[in-house]
This record gives structure tokens, sequence and C-alpha cells, in this order.
């Protein structure tokens, strides 16, 4: 984690990375993520990308790489790379964990993609008693580099069994690294990073972020783990907010800016590990911490987050924490329910105005 | 006539809705009115029929993400389900499943289920409900080939047998597991050779004739009533759309879907046997067609009509503690 915070690490406002880069070309999400891999793909033979559909059309008449995932991330590498190292699976997700899992401790990197991260329930051994495990019951002698894609989130009206996010429920495992980009920008660095680092990462895409475009340098950058971003800053009040969320966030301080409150919004970017003394060091400005979360509310990271600053930073709070969570319930299909289950930007408002006691 | 005209008429209807059913529902989720994933079962009529049409409601079928013909197939009210697809509160689950988790408990029916391979785990536990309380219910699980590979569903194969349950294990054989070939996910020549592996009677049957498909349920069934415990059979089949409504299938080989429709329908190969062994009329079929056309255009048009859900009472309903 960052010990000497610098703020202004974002996007085009995140200097450092951008000079380094040169050139930027508008991508979507989705482009960034397949850039990053591609490239990544195209430096390391070690590499490779497996799951179901990742190209699509195996053993089919009709065109290969039909799909190149469901959601079109790894379209195009399967031409490229081929299905030695693009493979296409049978749909047996522990097996396909367990295989990346091994394989990357007998010198690949896989990426697996488990298509919507619900599917993790199917492999959950494979990845919290064996690949998370590894390195440290194995006496630091295993690496297990590895990356597990998948879409998380609602908003698509998939409803219960393909809207969960879960990230609480890797973020509490120890030996897993949980990564969960709000932007192309970061969807491309932190992919990088996650494909070269050593230890198992959870990469969480939010399904409604795909077509998200920002600015991206062309060249290939690894955002380090552990280093929030700053979407906005300010002084009166704090928002942390992840994935998704960030969006929601970056609206309602845009809307109270207007109003003369000004918010820092802090993306933590990966919630394993966490940058607490981003949070720490704003909320010491602000005194005043909301914490917005599409998560379920319980043993979730919103009230993870409002326990570290409860602990930490109890003496510089000037209000109570609030968070902004979904309801402790599955994710209803009905649109009209499932509207109103995903915190919005009037209910990030509504708690920023609370903390103030506006 | 080895078979009743009542049986036949209904046998029918029952295919004829379902087709009539997806059908609509690609037509309408197309035109805006069906959100999210919907996965259709259009030309698979004849396994679901075949399978439910002589099953009591106190018999428990598990369905799949492709479930809408599951569902009619056990009696579930095609109202309530287009209510429930179009999510709205009076829908089977009150909207709050969608086309993926359809349910209806009261028919037997322990929903459909959108994690590949959910299913059989829990049709082994409503058999060994069965078997324990000693009625002579079965259970019945629908699975695709595509799902066969799954880790859950082959531990519930195993454990069938080990505990001899009156499961009744049916694949769906329809050639595709999303954009994959059926044949390249399964390692194996043949389904039914592996599944005869687990040490259960395991047959392969034309999915697409009905009185097959029927005559190969029947017989499984009652060797499960009877204590024989479980059966596998894979029933060969067609996918005449996408893998969800709206995929481009571009996997698919030319003229594929457009040969399977002329040559491998299984409405048609059903009307054309009951009318050339003489069994039924023509015109009996063309007027359970109209009746069936009635019927779904009142569906469509009351799911339209019907409320939505009201967040203030609905989202917090149905859990035992709220936060
Ligand atoms: C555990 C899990 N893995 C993957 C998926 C995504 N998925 C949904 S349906 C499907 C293909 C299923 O194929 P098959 O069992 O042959 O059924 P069919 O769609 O042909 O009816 C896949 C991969 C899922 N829903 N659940
Ligand atoms: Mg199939």
């Amino acid at each position: 984690m960052s010990t000497a915070h610098t703020k202004g690490n974002q996007m085009t406002t995140n200097s450092k990375i951008a000079k380094i880069a040169g050139t930027t070309s508008m991508k979507s999400y989705r482009e960034a993520l397949n850039d990053a891999i591609r490239e990544e793909m195209r430096r390391d033979p070690t590499v490779i990308v497996l799951g179901e559909e990742v190209s699509g059309g195996a053993g089919c008449d009709g065109q290969d790489d039909a799909y190149g995932g469901v959601f079109g991330v790894t379209k195009g590498l399967m031409p490229e790379f081929g299905r030695e190292r693009v493979i296409d699976t049978p749909i047996s997700e522990a097996a396909i964990i367990g295989a990346a899992a091994g394989a990357a401790n007998n010198g690949l990197r896989p990426i697996a993609e488990l298509m919507f991260f619900d599917f993790i329930g199917v492999s959950f051994d494979q990845i919290f008693n064996q690949a998370a495990k590894f390195r440290y019951m194995f006496g630091g002698k295993s690496k297990t580099p590895m990356v597990i894609r998948g879409t998380v989130g609602a908003g698509w009206r998939a409803g219960a069994q393909h809207s969960s996010m879960l990230h609480s429920v890797v973020t509490h495992i120890a030996g897993l690294k949980v990564v969960m980009p709000s932007n192309a920008y970061d969807a491309k660095g932190l992919m990088v990073q996650a494909i070269r680092d050593e230890d198992p990462v959870i990469f969480l895409e939010h399904k409604v972020m795909y077509n998200n475009e920002c600015e991206v340098p062309d060249e290939q950058y690894a955002i380090p783990f552990g280093e929030a971003a700053f979407p906005r800053q300010g002084k009166d009040v704090t928002i942390v907010a992840i994935s998704n969320m960030v969006t929601h966030a970056i609206a309602a301080a845009d809307i109270l800016a207007e109003e003369g409150i000004t918010c820092d919004v802090i993306d933590p970017r990966t919630v394993s590990p966490l940058d607490d003394e981003a949070i720490l060091e704003s909320v010491e400005v602000t005194g005043r911490l909301v914490v917005v979360d599409e998560g379920n509310p319980r043993c979730g990271l919103a009230s993870d987050i409002a326990g570290i600053v409860a602990e930490k930073g109890f003496h510089s709070l000037k209000a109570p924490i609030r968070t902004v969570t979904a309801p402790h319930t599955p994710v209803p299909f009905a649109p009209a329910l499932e509207d109103a289950y995903v915190p919005n930007v009037d209910k990030v408002l509504a708690a920023v105005r609370d903390v103030l006691g506006a | 006539m080895p078979y009743q005209e009542e049986f036949l008429l209904r046998a029918y209807r029952s295919m004829k809705t379902i087709r009539e059913f997806e059908e609509r529902c690609i037509k309408e989720f197309m035109g805006g009115n069906v959100p999210g994933f919907v996965h259709a079962s259009n030309g698979q009529e004849a396994i679901a029929v075949a399978a439910c049409i002589d099953l009591s409601d106190s018999d428990i079928i598990g369905s799949t993400h492709r479930g809408h013909g599951h569902c009619i197939a056990k009696g579930c009210d095609v109202g309530g389900m287009m209510k429930e697809i179009m999510g709205r509160s009076s829908g089977l689950c009150k909207g709050k499943g969608g086309s993926m988790h359809i349910a209806d408990i009261d028919k037997g029916m322990l929903g459909a289920n959108a994690i590949v391979g959910g299913g059989p785990p829990l049709v082994n536990g409503a058999a060994l409900a069965a078997k324990t309380l000693g009625t002579t219910n079965v259970a019945l699980s629908f699975n695709g080939d595509g799902s066969a590979n799954q880790g859950t569903t082959m531990e519930a194969m195993n454990m069938a047998v080990v505990l001899q349950l009156p499961h009744i294990f049916i694949y769906e054989n329809n050639g595709y597991a999303e954009g994959t070939a059926a044949n390249y996910g399964l390692g194996c020549d043949s389904l039914t050779d592996r599944n005869a592996g687990f040490g259960m009677p395991s047959e392969c049957i034309d999915g697409n004739d009905f009185f097959a498909t029927y005559e190969a349920i029947k017989v499984a069934t009652q060797r499960a009533r009877d204590g024989g415990g479980p059966t596998s059979i894979e029933a060969k089949c067609v996918r005449f759309d996408g893998h969800f409504i709206g995929d481009p299938q571009l996997y698919r080989g030319k003229d594929e879907i457009k040969n399977a429709r002329k040559d491998q329908d299984c409405l048609k190969i059903f009307r054309d046997r009951v009318i050339k062994e003489g069994w039924l009329k023509a015109a009996a079929m063309n007027a359970i067609d109209k009746e069936i056309m009635v019927e779904i255009e009142k569906a469509v048009a009351d799911g339209l009509a019907a409320p939505h859900p009201d967040p203030a009472t609905d989202l917090l309903s149905d859990v035992y503690c709220s936060y």
C-alpha cells in the first residue's frame, strides 16, 4: 500500500502514467481490457486465457471466435494466439479454476474467466481452499500467478443468479487480491498488473460499464494495487465508492459542488489490498464519511471501510459515518425493483446531506 | 389405437402452447416488453411434454435456464408465466424471479435455474424426500448436453445410483452449449454410454419424436415409482433459435436452422404421424391452435397491463430480516 500518498492519481489527471504512455485513444472498458490482455499475451508466451466461450464456436460448423467471451472482452485473441492459448472449456467451473491454479504453479500465467462471477459458487473450493492458500500454507514456496475474471453487478435485469457483487466474499479471504476498476483507464492498467502479479487476483468487471469510454494510453502500463484514485477532490465530505458506484459518487459530487459543498471522492480501485491510508487522510481533513457500495450490507465492503475509519480515524469524525448499499436481499428481477435495489445518485446525495446535518 | 384421443389432444395442446408462447416471447423481447436474458425452448417441445404429461403435481421437476417449456408442460399458468417474464407483481414469482428463475412449487415445478448444473442435486433431494416418506412420487431433472459436464450433475448422478433414488435424468441434447458444440464439450463419443457408466439404465432417443420420447420416459418413470432407482435418457433435439433471444448465432452452419425447421420440427412430426395413423383429425388440432392463439394473446395483453411491483412494499418482502 502507498505510504507517501500523492493525490491526483486518476485518468487524465494522473499525469505520471499518462506522460510515460505518450499517445492515447478513446477506448471502452471492454476494449481497454482486451488491449491489456492482448499485449501481455504478445509479451509473455506463458499467459493463457481459459473459460467458457472465451472464443466460442468450438467444434461448430459456423464462425470461430463467435463470441470472444459473452461480453466480447476476449474477442480476437483466439485468431491471433490460437486455441492452444485461448481455450474454450466445457461447462466445468471447478475444473477451470483448478486448472488455472495448477498451471499457475507450473509455469503459466492463466487468465481464467468465470463469465458471470455468480458462477464462483460452483468453483469456490478451488479458489479459497486451494489457490488462495498455497503461498502461505506451503511456507512461501509456491507462486500462483493467476487472474480470475468475472462480471458482477445488477442493472441488466439478469435476476438473482447473474447479478451478484460478491466482492466482499472474496475480499474476506486471505491470499486473494481483489480488483474492481471503475473506468477504462484503470481497467487496462489494473489488468496488466493483475497478469504480472505473482498472486491469485480476482478481477471484477461491472457489467453495466463495458461500453463506458475514456482516454486510454496506447502503451501498456501497470497500475499498482493498493493505490486509490481521486476522481474528485474536496474538503467537506469524503465519499468512498467502488466499481460502478464511482459513477454515482462523481455525479453526486458534481451536483453538490454547484451548491458549494466539495467532496473528496475516493476510488480504492483494489479492495484487497485496500488503500486505507488514503481514506484516513481524507477523513482527517473532511471529518465526514459516506461509503457507497452495491454489495449487500452485512459483512460487506461498506461496513468494513466504516469499521476501519471508526477504529483508526474516530477522532477526526465530526458526524456518524453513513453507508449507502443495496438492501440485504438477492437481486430482484423486475426492473421496478432492480432500479430501487441499486444505490443511485439520489441516495448518495441524501447520505452526504445527512452527514453534513443539512 | 394405442393412445387415447384425449391424451393425444392434451399432448398436442401442450406442445403447441409452448411453441406459441416461446415465439411470442421472442417477439415481445425484440419489442422491448421482456427484460433480461431469455432462453427460448422452441424446437424442443416434445421432450418437455413427453416427460411431464403423466406426472401429477406431487411429482417434482427441476428445470434449466431454458425452462418455459418445462413449466408449461408441468401445468404452470401461462398468464402467470408471461407476467413473471415481464417482471410484474402478479407473476408466478411476483416478478422477483424472471425467465431464468421461474418456479411454481404448487405445481411441482422446482424452478428454472440460471446456474448450469444447479438443478440435479436439488432434484435428488426431491427424490430422496419421496423415497424417505414412502410416497410413489418421482422426480425429473432436465439437463442440457453442456450441463452434463458440470461436476454437480455428475455427483448427483452417482448419488442417485448409490441411494437408488426415483430420479429420471433427462438430457436435452440440442447440439450446443451456448456457442460450443455438444461434441466438443463432451469428451466421450456418447453421453448415453457415459451415463450408463454411473450404473443406471441409460437410453438415447430421438427427442423430435414425441412418441419415442414418451415411451422411454414412461418406462423410466414406472421403474422409479417401483423402487428401481434412477434412469438417464438422452433426447436428441434441435434448438430453433439462439442460445438467448438476440444471439446472432454466428457459430451455426449455413441453412442449419432452416433445414431443421423443415425436417426436424417435433410439432410437424407429431401432426403428420397422428394424421397418417388416423389417430387425430387435422381439424381438431386446428381448433386447438386457434384457442392457443387467443390464450397467448390474452397472456400478453394481461401481462402488459399488469402492475409493476412497488419497491416500497415489494423490495423487502419475502426476507426474514432486513437491515
Ligand atoms: C455454472 C454456470 N456456468 C455457466 C453458465 C452460462 N451458461 C448458461 S447456459 C449455458 C450453456 C448450457 O448448455 P446446455 O446445458 O447444453 O443447455 P442449452 O442451453 O443447450 O439448453 C452456459 C454456459 C451458467 N449459467 N451457469
Ligand atoms: Mg445444449
